[in-house]
């Protein structure tokens, strides 16, 4: 363990990637913590360029920008880690019990999967944000999270399958463990990396997933995220119209946010996988 | 070996089929769980904008009728699946009376026109660079894999706002959207399409550079992998050229990138509907947006159906296509499934 912290630290895609995701948390957290102004208060004119007052100006609505890019950075970071942790959880679970058991639960599981993975994501997510009127953040964390899981699942599936036919899997067979035992026990801790590589890619997807459907008008419910923001500058001509700091910050964060979690995952697979490793 | 390719194909139909019903489904269900009844919503806004009550009334049979709501579930049901094999997507509600599959088919060949060439250019470039990347290595692997994260991991829509902003607005190189100049209208003559052309081109470079880092970044994993293979140290040890070993390991690290290829037509559509409401393109995105911003909930069903629709064609024509080409993945996943 102490091995693989050393060559973490050593990789600089990782560094690079957590120093900058960790700006980003920090910002989003504790901002929003630190300001008395509220998102959705007026604060000034409309559109109102960059002053004193208003660090990044104003939007369509005269509110503070800089005040909702710190609780839309937030909100983007809550819904992509919900999405994350729904999506990764679906489909550890999905995989390894298809892996595990092999034969009929195994075609059953795979076929839903397979399934699942041809329809586009997004039709579904539309469809689904459609029929649910009021999306709090966690709400559309989840439904992020129960669209995007499969591919995780089809490749948990396949590292299932071939380590459970490992002999240490055998012996705890014969010491009696049940099933879930085995899965959890014996199978699990074996591909922890990969499951946490999955989930950094999860979270990153997520927060793309939640700035697209915002964007199209489908966003959490009033509340601002970051593509709430975007939402509102397309709707308000602000890129037309030249108001540059109603949306440049927002696409800077997002592509921050989820650059700085490709950074980590690049980092981390170097780590794990010895064969990327070039000296 | 020729009714093994057919069981193939079968088996592949079959499952798209499945596909397809469950996505038709979903399209059918998930409006319809919104509590409330839509029409009376939709006739009351109507009402607040001062239309007749006589024709208000006969708006609202109109939909009823469309929708069947006063029906049960499965014959409602049966009726949307009826409709849809007529081609009718039903009415739109906020250019009522107009049709969906009309809105649908003025908007379809732009977003095509868009999609096709972006993805199979992007895709060839991407694994071409993939494939340098790996066999360099070095600073030019480290500067394009880079880069290739970066751009293929930002949202597509991040580098279309920047791309509009920087080149249509600051700079006016470019329009700043639309499919064409107001005031032209869609014909085939030289200047229309030179028009056209140049509007095309923004949304098009903001997709395509996203397209090429994603597939470099899977050419490279796999021309990585395949360089450590034995038939490479054994083709080296044997004294081929450079050259001929690449031209193998590309091959052989191709196979895998044709199924990105299928899988690319459905990641990217997300970032590309919204691409197109950035510049306003007058494609499928642009319109759902509008729908979804007006609740029209025939034209976003359309809309939503017209895009599943296109991916899962765009992947059975991919699996064939795989089918055709490698015997050998074709045995695979015979003994897979």
């Amino acid at each position: 363990m102490g091995e693989v912290l050393v060559l973490v630290l050593r990789s600089r895609r990782f560094m690079i990637g957590a120093v900058l995701f960790l700006a980003v948390l920090c910002f989003g957290v504790i901002g929003p913590q630190l300001t008395d102004r509220n998102p959705f208060q007026m604060a000034g004119g409309l559109f109102n360029p960059p002053s004193e007052k208003n660090i990044l100006g104003t939007d369509n609505l005269g509110r503070d920008v800089f005040t909702q890019l710190m609780y839309g950075t937030g909100t983007s970071l809550l819904i992509g880690f919900v999405a994350g942790v729904v999506a990764t959880g679906i489909g550890v679970t999905i995989g390894a019990v298809a892996g595990f058991k092999g034969g009929f639960v195994d075609e059953l599981l795979m076929g839903i999967t397979n399934v699942l993975i041809t329809i586009p994501a997004i039709v579904v997510l539309i469809l689904l944000s459609i029929a649910i009127k009021s999306r709090s953040a966690t709400v559309m964390g989840v439904i992020i999270g129960i669209t995007s899981w499969p591919w995780t699942a089809r490749a948990v599936r396949a590292q299932t399958s071939s380590l459970k036919t490992r002999e240490h899997v055998d012996l705890a067979r014969i010491s009696g463990y049940t099933t879930i035992e085995l899965i959890v026990k014996e199978i699990l801790p074996y591909m922890f990396s990969y499951i946490f590589m999955a989930f950094i890619l999860q979270f990153s997807a997520g927060i793309t997933n939640e700035a697209t459907l915002s964007m199209l008008g489908l966003g959490p419910y009033q509340t601002v995220s970051l593509g709430v923001m975007l939402h509102w500058a397309l709707l308000w001509e602000a890129v037309r119209t030249g108001a540059w700091w109603a949306f440049l910050p927002p696409v800077l964060f997002l592509a921050v946010a989820s650059f700085s979690l490709m950074l980590i995952n690049a980092g981390l697979d170097e780590v794990f996988n010895p064969r990327l490793r070039k000296s | 070996m020729k009714s093994k390719f057919a069981r193939y194909l079968l088996q592949k139909f079959i499952w798209y089929l499945v596909a397809f019903f469950l996505a038709v489904s979903l399209n059918f269900f998930l409006p319809r769980l919104i509590p409330g009844n839509p029409v009376k919503v939709l006739v009351s806004q109507m009402a607040t904008g001062g239309v007749q009550s006589d024709a208000l009334a006969r708006i609202y049979d109109n939909y009823m009728r469309e929708f069947g709501l006063d029906q049960p579930m499965h014959i409602q049901f049966l009726r949307y699946f009826a409709n849809l094999f007529r081609g009718d997507l039903g009415t739109s509600f906020m250019l009522y009376p107009g049709k969906v599959s009309n809105l649908i088919r003025e908007a379809l060949p732009w977003t095509v026109a868009l999609q096709i060439p972006t993805i199979l250019i992007g895709w060839i470039i991407g694994n071409v660079l993939g494939a340098a990347c790996a066999y360099k290595g070095g600073r030019f692997d480290a500067i394009a894999f880079t880069s290739a994260l970066a751009v293929s991991n930002i949202p597509y829509y991040c580098l279309a706002i920047i791309l509009l902003y920087a080149l249509a607005v600051h700079n006016p190189v470019f329009p700043v959207g639309g499919g064409y100049s107001f005031g032209s209208y869609p014909e085939l003559s030289l200047s229309f399409l030179l028009d056209a052309l140049h509007h095309y081109t923004l949304p098009f470079v903001s997709m395509i550079v996203v397209a090429i880092g994603g597939q470099a970044i899977g050419m490279r994993e796999m021309a990585l992998y395949e360089l450590t293979t034995d038939y490479v140290h054994y083709s080296k040890a044997l004294g081929l050229s450079d050259k001929k070993v690449i031209r193998y390991v590309f091959r052989n690290a191709m196979l895998p990138q044709i199924t990105g290829l299928a899988i690319s037509f459905g990641t990217m559509m997300g970032g590309a509907l919204v691409t197109e409401t950035v510049f306003s393109y007058p494609g499928i995105g642009s319109l759902l947006f509008t729908a979804i911003r007006q609740t029209d909930y025939p034209l976003i069903q359309g809309c939503t159906l017209i895009i599943t629709v296109a991916v899962l064609l765009a992947n059975f024509l991919v699996d064939i296509a795989y089918g055709f080409i490698d015997p050998r993945i074709r045995a695979a996943q015979l003994g897979e499934r």
